[in-house]
């Protein structure tokens, strides 16, 4: 028996790994060079601040298993179901493989904040996304462009999220959080700084994400203002003028930061969409893949013997992506048992 | 005396629908505000006369427009139109040529066959013999093509084709009646006592081998003159009332006539010379991408017409234009529909007081980016890079407070409350001591030439880069890539801008030639003119356009409007938009 | 009125079940996207009216939903129409037929 898996993401690698320990043979498919996906691009994760190096070395390292054949650099270009109920996929280094079953494990992309030009990124030098922000805790250095320390920083909810002008409808559930873990991190980078989210609602629906909310107002001074940022312009001094309202006074609000962050938000991989019109799978009006039952047939599709893992079904957080992966390769081995015994 | 009663039913026909046609017009005519009248008599007697007949010529008769759009739908009304005409003309000619006296009566023309002895010679009576049989064969031709529009209208290039009342089906059957009765008339006449040529003759022959023509032929002239008698007398309380109403519209319009801004006379004799072609049905994107087919101009005018409720059509426009570019009759359909749209704003001493002019710039040149303009900070970028490679001092003039032009008021009927906005703005441009104004967005654009009379000029941001690469103050290069041009609604067929923007993009690019340049250009269905339709609808149509600009595999699509550039990002694409500034900007 | 040294002002709350809310429902079926809103204040924000004076869409609107009717005569007319709130709005409430419908309503009243 023998399982392919598509993305060696979070969900791609936990998945390989149980499905291995059941005694399966597992095909990884990646196509960038490392493992890890996304996560490559944390420096720590909420709630705990655990560093998401560590966590994909752990997951690499779980891929050093007999029965686990990684792929790395390569890409499924093409992938059939078989009259058997097989699924072949041709990888771009010229192997075709065929699996009894196929995980997709496609994961997500981050909005490109380009979009929203209102908001200036890649206009105005100190827009800056998330994804540069982790970057910039990496190296541990929170500058402007002109390498001076900013002193009123602002945080963007909803970028790319929740909204019809980009035609995005959903929400990609973990800016919230992700925006509060920033902020604290940037408050011990920059002590002297004011830093403020702009939001529409908090989404605080994760174990310990309220108390995380609740800390960064008394222990971080972090200050939140509920309203969307309409637009930004750029000033002399190369700063960030924003327009917003600030809907619980009733007034808008006009205000100088010297760095403004966009929460981008997740869409659906190129690499979900191109299996999803491969295999006529459902979508979901966001593009993500849909699950068959949203409750009880999450990890299968509307194609028998094609499974689904982690972000490419909806955005979730490394949490549930992890158990949502574990889940996949239940569902999986369960199926294969079954249909072997046939 | 050529007379004989199966005369009576076209003349009286013909005489009540021309004394209905004297008193209607007349009766609109005198309506006319003072202005108007003096410039129908200015008119009148002035060269304007010759090309109004030249264009009733071309339009009423040719129909050279619908053949440009459609040739076969041409040809159909081609047929009808010039194919009628001349058979009126040359019968005349044929009759005044055997009588010898231009004074006989009308329907001596008309039914010259009958009255005419077949075996009575007169100059070149075979030619015109042959002549009238060639017109008669020319419109049942078109007949032909016409009956076959309405079984399949898809086999004429037609995806839509009007839909109609049963009073306009029962008088559409008794026009097509009028030329196969002429022709079983003339041709049963010609079995019987020869004459006639190729058609009627050869019919004739052939009619005579198995029916009994003695018989039949004298009901025959009856039934020609009764259909001809029955369609004028139901031709007013029809569309085809248009017939005779175009020329009027083409003379008044020539005249110098303008459709202003409230619902009058001369709308009256537009909604009137509507033939309900139907070629703004397929132009419209509300129908082509939304499948909305009861709002395009020939059902909005017929709803006035009829007097049924039209206020979700008086709505429900983009006010692209699109319609009014290929309208055959040269309505003026935007306009129209903005007469029926009411004014609701009440208007106080303090309404709009808010609006204070700004401080006065210093330079010559101001740069107002628009409302629209703000939320593509890339085109103000571009703009601003622009300025600073030609050397030009401006002023940006609605960089911090940024008054809206009004036309967005003005398109939604509240002429008032846009009347006060366009003076205060008046004021503050004039006051400001530039002596040109550049702006970004065309919705603006428009409204600042059209209706803010300024003492300086107006410039769209397109037509100054196009005269700073002309005064070579900007000598931007040709990058490789290739390009093609969305030629946004209020610039191109709203303010006849097409040169300039077009040939800047050729300058810094290579513009593909597309089917949809500069009139047929596409709306991206951001339209402030349209109040009826939902945002996803609009994303539909913008979607719809985008990728009609992608079939031909550009690298950009460029637009000129940041209300375009704005519509069309709402989806991802997978070919870049941008606007022309920022693509001059890249190669200067 | 005074009751032992007190005086009865009117009330601040919003009395709802008192409150006309022919105008809300009204509002619901003549511009139905403006069911939409989730107060984010995008609109206001971008609004030169809003900026310049008390106009505020997003406040309106919300009033006139819960049958607060009164602050719309004073504020309305502010608006240019301009259409940059519908261009902003990340839930696609047709703004700009909002406030036409709400203009409409105030034309029929003075009527």
């Amino acid at each position: 028996m023998n399982v392919i898996i598509i993305g060696a993401g979070p969900a791609g690698c936990e998945a390989a790994f149980r499905l291995a320990n059941e005694g399966i043979q597992v095909d990884l498919i990646e196509k960038e060079n490392s493992t890890g996906g996304n996560l490559n691009n944390w420096y720590q994760l909420f709630p705990d601040r655990k560093s998401a190096k560590d966590l994909n070395t752990i997951l690499s390292n779980h891929l050093q298993h007999p029965h686990i054949r990684l792929h790395l650099n390569t890409e499924a270009t093409d992938i059939t179901r078989e009259e058997n109920g097989k699924t072949s996929v041709q990888l771009s280094d010229g192997a075709l493989l065929t699996g009894d079953a196929l995980l997709l494990a496609t994961g997500f992309k981050l909005f490109e904040a380009q979009r929203k030009e209102e908001y200036g990124y890649g206009i105005y030098e100190n827009v800056i996304t998330s994804v540069n922000l982790e970057n910039k805790f990496i190296n541990h250095q929170i500058t402007m462009r002109s390498g001076a320390l900013p002193q009123r920083i602002g945080f963007i909810h909803c970028v790319g999220s929740r909204d019809e002008k980009i035609c995005n409808y959903h929400c990609s559930k973990l800016c919230c959080i992700t925006a509060v873990k920033q902020a604290i991190e940037t408050r011990e980078l920059l002590p002297e700084a004011e830093i403020i989210c702009f939001y529409m609602d908090m989404r605080m629906f994760g174990p310990g994400y309220e108390e995380m909310y609740r800390k960064a107002q008394e222990k971080y001074n972090i200050k939140f203002i509920r309203g969307r940022l309409s637009e930004a312009s750029e000033n002399q001094n190369k700063q960030i003028i924003i327009k917003a309202e600030d809907t619980l006074i009733g007034k808008p609000l006009r205000m100088t930061l010297d760095l403004l962050v966009l929460m981008v938000g997740m869409e659906a991989s190129e690499g979900s969409q191109k299996a999803a019109s491969q295999l006529h799978l459902t979508q979901a009006p966001s593009g993500f893949i849909q699950p068959a039952d949203p409750h009880y047939g999450n990890n299968r599709t509307n194609q028998e013997g094609v499974f689904i893992a982690g972000c490419c079904s909806a955005p979730m957080n490394l949490t549930d992506t992890l158990a949502d992966a574990r889940s996949a390769a239940n569902t999986i081995s369960e199926w294969l048992n079954r249909n072997t015994q046939h | 005396m050529y007379y004989d009663n199966f005369v009576l039913p076209f003349t009286i026909g013909i005489n009540i629908l021309l004394i209905y046609l004297v008193v209607k017009y007349a009766r609109w005519i005198r309506t006319f505000s003072k202005s108007d009248k003096r410039l129908i008599w200015k008119g009148m007697f002035s060269v304007k006369t010759f090309k109004a007949i030249k264009e009733v010529f071309l339009e009423c008769l040719v129909h050279h427009k619908i053949y440009r759009t459609n040739p076969f739908l041409g040809y159909m009304h081609m047929c009808f139109g010039l194919g009628w005409f001349l058979l009126i003309i040359m019968g005349k000619i044929e009759s005044t040529v055997y009588h010898t006296t231009a004074f006989n009566p009308p329907y001596f023309a008309i039914f010259f066959r009958f009255f005419h002895p077949a075996n009575e010679t007169f100059p070149y009576s075979n030619v015109f013999a042959f002549l009238m049989d060639l017109i008669l064969l020319f419109i049942l031709s078109g007949l032909l093509l016409a009956f076959t529009k309405r079984i399949y209208s898809k086999a004429l290039g037609l995806k839509k084709t009007t839909n109609h009342r049963p009073f306009d089906l029962l008088i559409l059957t008794v026009l097509w009646l009028i030329f196969p009765l002429r022709f079983l008339a003339e041709s049963f006449t010609s079995g019987i006592r020869g004459g006639g040529s190729f058609l009627t003759h050869t019919a004739g022959d052939f009619f005579s081998r198995f029916l009994p023509l003695d018989t039949l032929s004298y009901p025959a002239w009856w039934a020609y003159s009764s259909v001809l008698g029955l369609f004028f007398i139901l031709l007013p309380f029809s569309r085809y009332m248009h017939i005779p109403t175009e020329i009027v519209y083409i003379f008044l319009k020539n005249w110098g006539v303008k459709q202003g801004k409230e619902f009058n006379a001369f709308s009256n004799i537009q909604l009137y010379s509507c033939s309900r072609c139907g070629i703004c049905i397929d132009r419209c994107q509300l129908n082509t991408s939304l499948g909305m087919q009861d709002t395009q101009p020939v059902y909005f005018l017929k709803k006035i017409r009829h007097h049924r409720d039209y206020s979700v059509q008086t709505e429900n426009c983009l006010m692209c234009g699109r319609c009014e570019a290929a309208c055959p009759v040269d309505l003026k359909l935007n306009a129209l529909r903005l007469s029926k749209r009411q004014d609701r704003t009440r208007i106080t001493k303090d309404t709009y007081s808010y609006i204070q002019p700004g401080p006065n710039g210093e330079s010559k040149v101001a740069y107002f980016a628009g409302c629209m303009g703000h939320l593509t900070p890339s085109v103000i970028r571009s703009m601003q890079y622009l300025f600073k490679q030609a050397h030009v001092d401006y002023t940006f003039i609605d960089e911090q407070k940024g008054i809206c032009c009004g036309r967005p008021l003005l398109l939604s009927g509240n002429r008032s409350a846009a009347t006060v906005i366009m003076e205060k703005n008046k004021a503050a441009i004039e006051a400001s001591g530039a002596t040109l104004l550049v702006t970004s967005c065309p919705i603006c654009y428009k409204t600042f030439k059209e209706d803010y009379q300024l003492n300086i000029p107006v410039m769209h941001h397109s037509e100054y880069i196009h005269m700073l690469i002309k005064n070579r103050h900007l000598s931007p290069r040709q990058a490789e890539y290739t390009t093609v041009f969305h030629n946004p609604c209020e610039l191109g067929r709203g303010a006849n801008v097409y040169t300039a923007p077009e040939s800047v993009l050729k300058a810094v690019s290579h513009k593909i030639a597309i089917r949809y340049d500069s009139k047929n250009s596409l709306c991206c269905g951001g339209s402030l003119a349209n109040i009826h339709i939902t945002a996803p609808q609009r994303t539909t149509i913008a979607t719809d356009t985008v990728n009609a600009y992608a079939a031909y595999n550009p690298d950009y699509i460029v637009t000129a409007c940041p209300l375009c550039k704005k519509t069309f990002t709402k989806k991802s694409s997978a070919i870049p938009i941008k606007d022309i500034a920022e693509i001059v900007a890249e190669n200067c | 009125m005074n009751f032992w040294g007190y005086s009865i002002s009117e009330a601040r709350v919003i009395d709802y079940d008192k409150n006309d809310k022919s105008l809300a429902t009204c509002l619901a079926q003549n511009a139905p996207s403006s069911k939409l809103c989730i107060g984010c204040g995008g609109c206001t924000a971008t609004c030169t009216a809003g900026n310049l004076t008390e106009f505020n869409i997003r406040k309106l609107q919300m009033l006139v939903k819960r049958g607060e009717n009164n602050e719309i005569r004073q504020q309305l007319h502010k608006c240019m129409l301009c259409g940059k709130c519908t261009l902003v709005c990340p839930r696609g409430v047709d703004t700009r037929k909002m406030i036409l419908t709400l203009i409409d309503y105030l034309h029929r009243q003075s009527l």
